[in-house]
């Protein structure tokens, strides 16, 4: 019975990690690769981590550890894509052709990496931002 | 088929098979950003593997190396990000 259970999660969690891998070498542009990323293989890899939890029943710190990695590792996951993603939109890797809409476009403050609300408002922040190193340095 | 078997011919040569494919995004490109998330990606299926060979050879003290792998998995993207954002100021 504990034998089919771990067959289970196993293959369950394996399966996940090969379709994120295909995933990530067949999607179109960077931002799908990444929503693909994060989600399956954060799936996958704590599924193994549950079957190693159920492995070794006898011996507390393994579960422990098991456990232990699998909080960090779904506490950690959407943070590192979250900053990875923002840089990538900030060094503006391009998007794919098929993309509906894009609402951080203009947004962004280019000189103090800054998010605006309105478009207007963030190139007018760019400006006294300007004008102030100007006067900063005079 | 015992769970040994299945796990040997089975689960780590589809990991592997994931590795492998992860691997080409990381040598294609095109952008700096896919070989970061890829590179995070191989150390996250890096863990997976680590998880099963220690279910297989029943060393649970393997777990650890699991913990520091994530530990750097998470650094090193947060890093890469940190200072590709801050290199067009220049």
């Amino acid at each position: 019975m504990i034998d089919l259970i771990l067959a289970i999660l196993s293959t369950v969690g394996a399966l996940s990690i090969l379709f994120a891998s295909i995933g990530v070498l067949r999607m179109p542009d960077f931002y799908l690769r990444l929503s693909v990323t994060v989600k399956a293989s954060t799936l996958g890899v704590g599924l193994l981590l549950i079957c190693a939890a159920i492995m070794f029943p006898d011996d507390i710190s393994a579960t422990t550890k098991s456990i232990a990695i699998i909080f960090f590792l779904i506490l950690t996951a959407p943070i590192a894509a979250h900053m990875i993603g923002k840089a990538a939109y900030f060094i503006g890797t391009p998007l794919w052709k098929g993309t509906v809409v894009d609402e951080l476009k203009g947004m962004y403050n280019k000189e103090t990496h800054c998010l605006e609300s309105d478009p207007a408002k963030a190139d007018k922040n760019a400006e006294e931002h300007i004008a102030h190193t100007e006067d900063a340095t005079d | 088929m015992s769970l040994e078997t299945y796990f040997d011919f089975v689960i780590l040569p589809i990991l592997t098979i994931s590795v492998l494919l992860v691997f080409i995004r990381l040598f294609k490109g095109p952008s700096i950003v896919d070989r970061v998330m890829a590179l995070d990606l191989i150390i996250t299926i890096g863990i997976g593997i680590i998880t099963v060979y220690s279910i297989r050879q029943e060393q649970e003290v393997l777990l650890d190396v699991a913990i520091i792998l994530a530990l750097i998995a998470f650094l090193g993207t947060i890093a890469f990000s940190y200072y590709i954002e801050k290199q067009k100021d220049d």
